[in-house]
């Protein structure tokens, strides 16, 4: 029994049983196949998470962001004048994180590539983009930089999911996207 | 030599050091209250989170978040292990408990650290959630409270393996220590990695709090601090696969298929697990998809191929000692005739089939590379974790305790009745929870979210209408959940104020493990064909519904915007 030394005094020498053995075999390669279809993924999927990210202080974040936001600000929304931002296809776009907003709207165009930028000027917040449902963590000091594809058009909430505060619930953005 | 210091287990015929014996009383009892205490946190958290209900005010929503997350996942869970540590060295080899007084000063440490940081919790000043990722800062007396805390345990580990010495030099056992041992061992292992992750990273966290040193990289502080969060996952889990194993061995005289199998699944759990860290890091800046992709598949999943094996041994062990008894008819006679009334026995059957199906398979799902990127903070986090942890682990950890509480505190249970259905009651009511919590985070929602309405938010969002169906069975499913807590509290707690004492002579009139199995099933195996076909079966569609759902993601994924 399990709760008393092994009966068998050698039981390293005992022989597998055959059900043991194949289950083995089995859950092993199994293993492997979902290994292998992380990486296949990185060759063949389309969603795949980007590496590029830069050490970054928050106020130059902020400079750059209000920068794109000066250039391409086509509207403001809501009765706090959010800036809607209506950049270039193709070309780097800023969204920053701070307590407890999402600044500022983009409004980006179905079909096209753009470079998105995140990153927090304070404490850490969660990107996730609903309902196509993406979901990446942002961080103070740190600018992740995704190219990302809009295949919807309509208009997607960027939800806050890491706790940042009391203000937590009331973190939320978002992206417009436009047909062309 | 039945002196003082020992007596001999009736029901067992085991030498029970009384020291040992007192101390894992006094554990399991911090435990209970722990669990008691966090367990009201979470159904108020669930009723909050139940938008037709929506309980507490916010700033008591991520308070009471706060606690539940270490009064359930830290104290009770660990002050559990603490005793279980002390079982499976102390009683199961017939010794002595190393150091005794040193053991009550770290069971002191432990309970002040946990006090201390109930405390700084329920102040308001630290609801940061049980995580607490820098930047956000808590009162220094949080991180002080949980470093005690960790030394505490940490100090009961080691008397565990001064325990394990004290009983190879007095040999107290013959030949190898019992299975059940060697998984509280690699537990211990891998606790020590642990609490050591733990300290450095919650000392400089606590200095910092005290403006005694800059800032600390929120990276770091994530990998470091989940080095100790994921890890001690596995300790969880390597002492609750040991359970099942006691469990099985205890009411049904099950012996392990193979000893060499087992034993080295418990093995894999200590090469792998430490890579673990990565499951929490998978959409965070910075990190090469190379390191993800090793460490969070545990270099090939071979620690999930420990957690596999131990998927069929166990049921096979218990269909093997089953058939040994005579109920050989169908596929799964040996499992209708299983003691379901019994609630050691229904508790730890459970807790098997819901860590592997709901916690298990969602844990892989969660922790795939690119999978995480549709499911990182969403609600399927704590859904897939209360599958594993409450579903898994603290059922098993109740359906002991229906054996430790005439074992250890000799007294007999209670309320029968209500201890008959009390883990079916939890046990279902967690499996809710686990699978509305994970369809409500398939469809997006937030975790650790006061408002999924986003009423009082300048832009709004709208979840789709079947998430707050699912928020809602959450909440009834919560109920029941914590129906069945209290019911194992009352239970109990009751049985050990107020159960009859079971002295010797009682004992022997009424034993609690049915005459042994033991002698029916001691060697069977190994030169014969092992009959097992139910738990083929079983595990057949446990592989089959892995595979599925693991596509099924991936066909999620696939719809989401391009990125890369
Ligand atoms: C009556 C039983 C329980 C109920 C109803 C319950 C319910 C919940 C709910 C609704 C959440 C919040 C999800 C969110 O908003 O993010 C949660 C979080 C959590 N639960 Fe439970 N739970 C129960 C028992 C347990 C037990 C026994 C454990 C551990 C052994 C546990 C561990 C946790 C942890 C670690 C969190 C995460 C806290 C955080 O996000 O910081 N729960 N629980
Ligand atoms: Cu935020
Ligand atoms: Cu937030």
């Amino acid at each position: 029994m399990a709760i008393f030394p092994p009966e068998n005094r050698v039981w390293w020498n005992e022989p597998l049983h055959r059900p043991e053995i194949i289950w083995i075999t089995v859950a092993f390669l199994w293993g492997l196949v979902m290994f292998f279809t992380m990486i296949y993924w990185h060759f063949s999927g389309q969603q795949n998470l980007s590496n590029e990210a830069y050490r970054i202080f928050p106020e130059v974040y902020a400079e750059r962001t209000e920068a794109m936001a000066e250039k391409y600000t086509v509207r403001t929304e809501t009765n706090l004048d959010i800036p809607v931002v209506h950049p270039k296809p193709g070309t780097d776009v800023y969204m920053l994180a701070r307590l407890w907003e999402w600044w500022p709207i983009l409004e980006l165009e179905k079909g096209q590539e753009y470079r998105l930028h995140l990153s927090s000027l304070d404490w850490q917040h969660g990107f996730s983009l609903q309902p196509t449902n993406i979901n990446v963590q942002v961080h103070p000091g740190y600018e992740m930089v995704m190219t990302i594809t809009p295949t919807q058009a309509g208009e997607f909430g960027v939800v806050c999911n890491e706790f940042c505060g009391i203000g937590h619930h009331t973190m939320v953005g978002k992206i417009i996207v436009v047909d062309k | 030599m039945a002196n003082e210091l020992f007596r001999i287990c009736p029901d067992t015929g085991f030498k029970i050091d009384r020291n040992a014996e007192k101390l894992i009383k006094a554990n399991a009892v911090v435990a209970i209250v722990f669990l008691a205490v966090g367990g009201l946190f979470g159904l108020l958290v669930a009723l909050t989170r139940w938008p037709a209900v929506h309980l507490l005010p916010a700033e008591w929503f991520y308070l009471a978040l706060t606690a539940h997350g270490a009064d359930v996942l830290l104290f009770w869970i660990v002050f559990f292990e603490i005793a279980m540590l002390y079982f499976t060295s102390s009683v199961l080899l017939n010794c002595r408990l190393a150091t005794p007084k040193l053991a009550w000063g770290a069971f002191w440490l432990m309970l002040l650290g946990a006090v201390i940081a109930n405390v700084a919790v329920l102040q308001g000043e630290s609801s940061v959630m049980f995580t607490s990722y820098v930047p956000m800062q808590a009162a220094p007396h949080f991180y002080l409270g949980l470093i005690l805390f960790a030394v505490g345990a940490l100090v009961a580990v080691f008397i565990f393996f001064g325990t394990l010495v004290t009983a190879r030099e007095e040999r107290t056992y013959q030949g190898s220590v019992p299975l059940v041992t060697f998984g509280a061992i690699t537990a211990a292992i891998i606790a020590v990695f642990t609490l050591a992750s733990g300290a450095i990273i919650l000392v400089p966290t606590f200095l910092w709090s005290l403006g005694l040193i800059g800032d600390i990289d929120p990276v770091t502080y994530k990998i470091v601090w989940w080095a100790m969060g994921h890890s001690s996952q596995q300790i969880n889990v390597s002492v609750h696969v040991a359970i099942w194993y006691a469990i099985a061995a205890m009411l049904l005289g099950a012996k392990p298929l193979s000893e060499k199998v087992s034993r080295f699944a418990f093995l894999m759990y200590i090469m792998f697990l430490q890579l673990a860290s990565a499951h929490h890091l998978l959409v965070e800046p910075g990190i090469s998809s190379e390191w993800k992709i090793f460490n969070t598949s545990y270099a090939l999943y071979l620690a999930v191929l420990g957690s596999l094996i131990h998927g069929m041994s166990v049921p096979g062990a218990i269909e093997a000692a089953q058939r040994r008894r005579g109920f050989t008819s169908g596929m799964f006679e040996w499992l209708r005739k299983a003691p379901w009334g019994n609630p050691a026995f229904s508790g730890m059957f459970m807790s098997l089939v819901f860590f592997g199906f709901i916690g298990g398979i969602s844990g892989v799902v969660l922790g795939t590379e690119q999978l995480n990127i549709i499911m990182h903070n969403t609600l399927y986090v704590p859904g897939h974790f209360h599958g594993t942890v409450v579903a898994g682990t603290t059922l098993a950890f109740m359906a002991i305790t229906y054996l430790v509480v005439p074992l250890i505190f000799r007294r007999d249970i209670i309320l029968p009745g209500l201890a008959r259905w009390q883990p079916y009651l939890f046990g279902i009511g967690v499996a809710g929870i686990s699978l509305f919590m994970m369809g409500a985070g398939t469809l997006g929602v937030s975790r650790r979210h006061w408002d999924m309405t986003f009423t009082d938010a300048a832009i709004g969002f709208e979840y789709p209408p079947a998430a707050f169906l699912m928020m809602g069975l959450n909440g009834i499913f919560a109920i029941m959940a914590a129906v069945g807590g209290l019911a194992f509290v009352v239970v109990i707690v009751g049985s050990v104020l107020f159960g009859t004492r079971r002295d010797d002579a009682y004992s022997k009139a009424h034993p609690v493990l049915p005459p042994a199995g033991a002698v029916a099933v001691s060697t069977y195996g190994n030169e014969e064909a092992l009959k097992i076909p139910g738990t083929i079966m079983l595990v057949t569609i446990f592989f089959a519904a892995f595979v599925l759902y693991y596509f099924v993601n991936w066909k999620y994924l696939s719809e989401v915007w391009p990125l890369s």
